[in-house]
């Protein structure tokens, strides 16, 4: 399986704070891979290094077989989407794929005004009058038209209402089912993007907690309840993520997968935003008392 | 042609949803060999659902000889599932909406009648049918 983005020991450091640090992540081609975490977490830092928009402090990268740089051949495979949906307002659709076509070695205009069409998004309004889910789908469409091999998005359907947000994934997926592309997009919240996406990168207080196939993460997670009692002997067999007693009940959410000999245990399967909740809480604290400067992190 | 419905709280996982809407569609008789399943660019449009997991899904069928993959053409229904001829489904689960409609005249709720229908399982279990 060909990798597409490989880091290992990546830093960054924005003076007194340190954005990202010891970043190791691997995404195979041709997967949606979800980056999660909670504002501040460093997911914006981590898909603006990607994208060669920002320089690691230290450590190292590998996106689509060499380290991302200002080179037009290498820009060409990228697409990326800012937060912000970045579109000029007084600019039509059409005039958005004119200035494309200008700006891009490949572009792929008739790609553009056929998805358009069949999303009834306008050609000839500017984008300023548009709704924010059609300026999300154009944006979307626009950065699919370079035919590029990655799609970095960031917060892409945080501002949609669930009906945009659903078509806007839609969109994206079908990209990903027509040409193999791979896709990382961030997002604070997992449930919206639970069925569309499957690898996961769980960021916390600028730490890599968890990354990998989601349903081998899943396969590897379980919740056992049982009277409140001593964990020691679970956390020999199994790493414990999150505990949680009352005065006569203990739940852990633990990851391994020997078997729990003790029958005081029930054991469930966990879902995904079960698991990613879990991990998050595990650094909670950490991650809100994080300073960020303005202008890197939301 | 049919259209799958994917429900986020269920148990079962995507994929495991299609693979049993394909199949309960095969026993009620909506899709018949040779019919072709939709493509996996038109489950992710419909559904935003992750195209490895519609493929998954497919090649789950093809393992268990219900579909076939051409390429280059889709996916078509090979054979249809061991079991009772299509319209059997159908045909008891009329007799069974007859019976729910007398259970809930009777004054039975839904919660009573699922601990019925559990019970007589439980009570007549499977070799005394067959």
């Amino acid at each position: 399986m060909t990798t597409v983005i490989q880091t290992r020991g990546l830093v960054k450091q924005f003076r007194r704070v340190t954005a990202l640090s010891d970043c190791d992540v691997t995404v195979p081609e041709g997967r949606i891979c979800a980056l999660i975490g909670p504002n501040g977490a460093g997911k914006t830092t981590l898909l603006r290094l990607l994208s060669g928009l920002a320089r690691p402090t230290a450590g190292q990268m590998s996106v689509l077989g060499g380290a991302p740089r200002q080179d037009p051949a290498w820009l060409a495979e990228i697409g990326f989407l800012a937060q912000e949906i970045p579109l000029y307002r007084r600019f039509t659709a059409d005039e958005h794929i004119s200035i494309g076509a200008h700006l891009n070695r490949r572009w792929d205009a008739a790609l553009v005004r056929d998805r358009l069409k069949s999303l009834n998004i306008p050609l000839d309004r500017a984008a300023g009058s548009l709704s924010g889910g059609q300026r999300a789908q154009l944006a979307l469409t626009l950065t699919l038209a370079k035919k590029p091999r990655l799609v970095l998005l960031d917060e892409p359907v945080a501002a949609l209402d669930p009906l945009a947000r659903r078509h806007f994934l839609a969109t994206m997926a079908d990209a990903v089912a027509e040409s193999g592309l791979t896709v990382v997009l961030s997002s604070h919240l997992v449930a919206d993007m639970e069925r569309v996406v499957d690898y996961l990168i769980l960021l916390s207080a600028s730490h890599v907690q968890l990354s990998g196939d989601i349903d081998a993460l899943l396969a590897e997670h379980r919740v056992l309840v049982g009277p409140r009692k001593d964990t020691a002997a679970i956390a020999r067999t199994h790493t414990i993520v999150q505990a949680v007693h009352t005065a006569r009940q203990t739940t852990l959410l633990v990851r391994g997968t020997a078997p729990v000999i003790d029958p005081a245990w029930e054991g469930s399967d966990v879902g995904l935003e079960e698991m990613v909740l879990a991990y998050m809480g595990q650094d909670a604290a950490p991650a809100i008392s994080r300073l960020t400067p303005v202008g890197e992190e939301q | 042609m049919i259209n799958f419905r994917l429900d986020g709280r269920s148990a079962a996982p995507p994929y495991l949803q299609i693979v049993q809407q394909v199949r309960q569609a095969l026993r009620m008789g909506v899709l018949d060999v040779g019919d072709q399943l939709p493509t996996v660019r038109e489950v992710v449009a419909a559904t935003a659902v992750n195209p490895n997991t519609v493929l998954k899904a497919y090649r789950d069928l093809e393992r268990e000889g219900l579909v076939h993959a051409r390429a280059g053409h889709g996916t078509f229904v090979l054979n249809l599932p061991p079991g009772p001829p299509p319209g059997t489904h159908s045909r008891l689960g009329r007799s069974l909406a007859q019976w729910v409609r007398e259970a809930r005249e009777a004054g039975l709720d839904d919660e009573s009648i699922e601990s019925l229908l559990r019970v007589t399982l439980q009570a007549a279990p499977q070799e005394e049918i067959a």
